[in-house]
């Protein structure tokens, strides 16, 4: 069962579900293509359960329209979807054991004894559970349980699985180990993977697309690449990780980008603007983007700080400075270069190539 | 704690540690009693009859119970205010009215023959009281509640996400109700099994009255002897065996309740 015959292929359509007056999702239009890896991230509440639930036929959407392969599924019950699920806390059967947890979906299916046995037999192998077939779900480690979990979700060779939260429960090293069992698993089903997390290093680091959520709303869909260089708002930006942001001034567009006033200095970015009024616009630069110098000398952009404080990190340190004006940054840097930065009493330079800025629309 | 350890010591335990000693005391010192009670066919059978009738008693009673705690949980909010005001409000009437009220429904006169005669569905009364089946009838009533209350908790502490996995998965409602859903709650049917059962060997009003003199279950023997016969040898005999059985079946119970309690 290395080949998948079949993964399937979703377009959701203006896909709104309410409680009572609450809208827990809000109309919400999002294509997942066939065998992609699509991560659902967002903020604790943002509707990312939810909208998993309605793939999966445990809860009607309100309104919208959800379609498989071209056909209509939103009527379609749950038991009907052949959606294989890994719920956040796993929901193993706890009276039965691995093997017969991994083998429930079979039976449900009326497969043959001989069938069972050796599907099972390989999803066991795949997994890594040999030697713990005949356990309960009670006597295995969190790990373990999870590895079942996706086991039983795999085993009938669903055209989509979808994961909540798998790894909450786990701790830092387990998590990563399961990450790249997950990913080994997408690559080798092909299937189309659906996945729920709200930590987007994991999501940066899984997904070939990651679709963003805050309350209720899809704000931006894209490759890791697209959403963390290329965030829409400043929601986005901030969601994916460290960004240094600056209140750029005058703004104004010519053919080749964008250039604002920021404090005394012009700053240029390389984008062409579309619908930015110009004002009340940030400029944000991820920190790794921006180096260190002694000099403005030769750059396109370049901002003096004063350095104010570092936090040591292990491999890197956390620069924290301030503009004249105020404006907070931070930089990861190496710690010699934090400390001679700290030890020298005046203002450094960062610089940055015009590529690295991006210009975040004034928040509604 | 202490008082009420007290009041139990002095409630209980001392009045059954007398009626322990009138068993190998009265009316000479021995255990004659006890082997007097295993031979007595009377007594043979009025224990078998008793477990016969717990028996049906129990499965009744439980399965009853297991739809009506079903519909408590997992019903319409509408559905569960009526089940919990039909499952109430009989607590508040008493044993003896409840008896009666069989009786009453159930008798060569009572409700259900006189209507069924009207109506041309039976020719002759059915014998439906002074027997066995008038006293598991009432008896089941009488315990459904006891049940329902095991259960309720068993399938309130159930993980709604295990029953949208098995759904998720593939199976039909029938398919996670067998085979999810029942062995999930089996520590719940098997507490609330134990104590109806334990419940009802001790029963005497109801099988007095809806049993008519004819079908004395243990309980009721014992008062025989006591009040009637006089033989306080063998009823205290008697009192200490069930004591006894009681007293395995509680252990037992103890043993199902407490993993589920752990678990849970
Ligand atoms: N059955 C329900 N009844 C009422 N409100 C609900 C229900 N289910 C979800 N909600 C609400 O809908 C919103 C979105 O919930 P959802 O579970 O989808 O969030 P989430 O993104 O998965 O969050 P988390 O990361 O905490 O799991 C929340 O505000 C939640 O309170
Ligand atoms: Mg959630």
């Amino acid at each position: 069962m290395n080949q998948r015959s079949h993964a399937a292929e979703i377009k959701a359509s203006s896909v709104g579900k309410s409680f009572g007056n609450f809208w827990a999702l809000k109309d919400l239009s999002l294509d997942i293509g066939r065998g992609e890896f699509l991560t659902l991230l967002g903020p604790s509440g943002s509707g990312k359960t939810t909208f998993l639930m309605i793939l999966a036929g445990f809860t009607k959407p309100t309104t919208g329209r959800l379609m498989r392969d071209g056909r209509d599924i939103t009527p379609m019950p749950a038991e009907d979807r052949e959606a294989g699920m890994v719920f956040q806390g796993y929901a193993l059967f706890p009276h039965m054991s691995v093997e017969d947890n991994i083998a429930f979906p079979l039976r449900v299916r009326k497969a043959s004894g001989d069938v069972i046995r050796r599907k099972v037999g390989a999803m066991v192998e795949r997994v890594g559970l040999r030697g713990h077939e005949k356990k309960r779900p009670a006597q295995l480690s969190g790990g373990q349980q999870q590895r079942v979990a996706l086991a039983r979700a795999l085993v009938f060779e669903p055209s989509m699985l979808l994961l909540d939260e798998p790894f909450s429960a786990l701790d830092k090293s387990l998590r990563e180990q399961m990450q790249a069992e997950v990913a080994r698993l997408h690559r080798e089903t092909g299937t189309t993977f659906v996945f729920v997390t709200h930590d987007q290093t994991e999501a940066l680091a899984l997904s070939s697309r990651i679709a963003i959520f805050n309350s209720g709303q899809l704000l931006q869909v894209g490759d890791p690449r697209e959403v963390y260089e290329r965030p829409k708002n400043r929601f986005v930006a901030e969601f994916l990780g460290e960004i240094n942001m600056l209140p750029l001034s005058g703004l104004s567009f010519d053919g080749q980008g964008a250039n604002g006033a920021f404090e005394d200095r012009r700053i240029f970015v390389d984008e062409t603007g579309g619908n930015l009024s110009g004002k009340d616009t940030l400029l944000g630069v991820r920190p790794e983007h921006m180096r260190l110098v002694r000099s403005p000398e030769g750059a396109v952009n370049a901002l003096a700080a004063m350095p104010t404080g570092a936090t040591y990190g292990g491999s890197a340190t956390r620069l924290e400075l301030a503009t004249r004006s105020g404006i907070k940054l931070s930089l990861s840097v190496p710690t010699d270069e934090a400390n001679a930065a700290l030890a020298s009493e005046g203002p450094v330079w960062l610089t940055w190539a015009p590529e690295r800025g991006f210009l975040i629309p004034p928040s509604a | 704690m202490a008082p009420l350890l007290l009041f139990l010591f002095f409630a209980y335990a001392v009045p059954f540690f007398g009626v322990a000693r009138w068993s190998v005391t009265l009316p000479e010192p021995g255990v004659g009693q006890y082997q007097a009670l295993v031979l007595d066919p009377l007594v043979q059978s009025v224990f078998l009859r008793t477990f016969r009738i717990c028996l049906f008693v129990t499965i009744a009673a439980v399965a009853a119970a297991y739809l009506i705690a079903f519909v408590l949980v997992r019903g319409t909010p509408l559905q569960r205010l009526a089940v919990e005001f039909c499952v109430l409000v009989p607590f508040w009437i008493s044993v003896l009215t409840r008896a009666f009220g069989w009786v009453a429904l159930l008798s060569n006169r009572g409700l259900l023959n006189s209507w069924g005669q009207q109506l041309g569905i039976l020719s002759e009364p059915l014998a439906l009281v002074r027997n066995e089946f008038g006293v598991v009838v009432g008896m089941t009533h009488f315990l459904i509640p006891f049940a329902v209350f095991p259960l309720a908790s068993a399938m309130r502490n159930l993980d709604e996400r295990v029953l949208l996995a098995a759904q998720g998965l593939g199976a039909s409602r029938s398919r996670i109700f067998w085979s999810i859903f029942v062995p999930m709650t089996l520590p719940g049917i098997i507490g609330a099994a134990l104590i109806v059962f334990v419940f009802a060997l001790g029963f005497f009003v109801t099988p007095a009255i809806l049993g008519g003199g004819r079908s004395v279950m243990v309980a009721e023997l014992v008062y025989l002897r006591i009040f009637q016969s006089p033989d306080w040898g063998l009823g205290s005999a008697i009192s200490v065996t069930l004591v006894v059985l009681v007293g395995v079946l509680m252990a037992a119970l103890w043993r199902f309740i407490r993993p589920r309690e752990l678990a849970g």
